[in-house]
């Protein structure tokens, strides 16, 4: 069991640790300049959109790990 | 460098001192007024003063009053403040049964200070890839942050001296890697928040004579959280906390609604006839640390504490290697 509580761990900072590369390679060039005054709003929304939408991937892989790695632990 | 050395002296011996000699007073007034809860884990009737805060938020505010003195930083008064608005929600949780919604929208405001004193920087940094530019979304970032750090640490509060003895860990964790980025004046800053719960530890510890609280384990959270932000350090701070973000992440899993503790029905942890925890096979308890823990057979309330110190310890390193990696790019 403790190892793996270990191995969970160790997959939740290789996620943490890929989810944040891809979020500087997609949200780091990413700018919007046809909207005059307001474009920092609307890139920075847009910005957020893609954020929550990867976080919502990354919990998701994360439960599916996790069932994965306490298969025989979640059957309480 | 050499001027550095005086205060961070000074802020460490004061935040370790004043919870050491306030507590053992703090217990006496405690039972006094008959502030005392039932050990859940002792098969004696055995009653423990709460709640320990009040010594905790002492100590931060004296040894930050200290540094500030010295420094005259926005971030020690964010932390200041922030982590006092921490205190006075979780002392209200003690004190009065509060509904779910409570402290998050509560600790999100507790946040606001952060921003109005501009004591963050909106660059999100990751290792290896470098950082990006999030302005809108960090301010939304600051606001969950310190709900989130509260709440978890709240969460792990669940054994004697796991609280305590996990925020060493972490804590510490995350001023070495503040030093490792050279971030030298918020890592002198973060050092009270590892003395002042190594101090705590000692009474905590099992058997424990105090019990944090809602209003301990909030000071804890909240200041952890806030370093992380005037740090710039919250991937590291997340790192270093993984092992209570799993103890979040398995109970919210499982219950699947944001909930209070104390409205869970089904017991995820038993005692066994000498004593020692056991999971349960009750299908309707949440799944948590301790219970994933104890999935591989019965222990002792003590070694269930360590295995989550060795689980922290292992991601404090994890989080010290992220720190060395922040370094380099890719």
């Amino acid at each position: 069991m403790k190892s793996g509580l270990y191995g969970f761990l160790f997959a939740m900072w290789s996620l943490i640790i890929i989810g944040g590369g891809i979020m500087v390679v997609l949200l780091g060039p990413f700018s919007i300049q046809q909207f005059g005054d307001f474009h920092w709003i609307i890139s920075s929304g847009t910005k957020v959109s893609i954020a929550l939408g990867l976080i919502i991937i990354w919990i998701l892989v994360l439960s599916k790990l996790k069932n994965y790695i306490f298969k025989k632990e979640l059957k309480f | 460098m050499i001027e550095l050395i005086i205060p961070t002296i000074i802020s460490c011996i004061l935040a370790f001192f004043v919870v050491y000699f306030t507590i053992p007073p703090l217990i006496k007034i405690l039972v006094k007024k008959n502030y005392t809860v039932k050990d859940v884990n002792k098969k004696e009737n055995v009653m423990v003063a709460r709640p320990g805060g009040i010594s905790i938020i002492l100590g931060i505010i004296v040894s930050e009053i200290v540094l500030y003195g010295f420094f005259q930083l926005n971030e020690i008064l964010a932390i200041i403040i922030t982590t006092t608005a921490a205190f006075a929600i979780g002392y209200v949780d003690d004190r009065k049964v509060m509904g779910g919604w409570f402290k998050p929208v509560t600790l999100a405001i507790a946040a606001l200070p952060i921003i109005f004193l501009g004591a963050y920087n909106s660059d999100f940094t990751f290792p290896l890839f470098g950082d990006v530019q999030i302005p809108l979304l960090y301010l939304g970032l600051i606001i969950f942050m310190i709900p989130i750090t509260g709440n978890t640490i709240n969460s792990i509060d669940v054994l004697n001296g796991v609280a305590s003895g996990f925020m060493v860990i972490a804590s510490f964790t995350l001023s070495i890697c503040l030093f490792i980025l050279q971030n030298y004046e918020i890592a002198i800053v973060s050092l009270p928040l590892g003395f002042v719960s190594l101090a705590f530890y000692k009474y905590h510890k099992i058997p424990s004579k105090i019990f944090p609280g809602d209003s301990g384990a909030l000071t804890f959270g909240a200041m952890y959280g806030v370093i992380a932000i005037i740090g710039g350090v919250e991937i590291i701070a997340a790192i270093a906390l993984l092992p209570a973000v799993i103890n979040s992440f398995l109970f919210l899993s499982s219950v699947k609604r944001v909930v209070e503790h104390r409205q869970i029905k089904g017991k995820p942890v038993e005692f066994t006839s000498d004593f020692k925890l056991k999971a349960t096979t009750d299908k309707t308890a949440p799944v948590t640390l301790v219970r994933l823990i104890l999935a591989g057979g019965p222990l002792t309330e003590k070694q269930v504490g360590f295995a989550i110190f060795k689980l922290t310890i292992f991601s404090g390193i994890l989080a010290i290697i992220t720190a060395f990696m922040m370094g380099v790019s890719l």
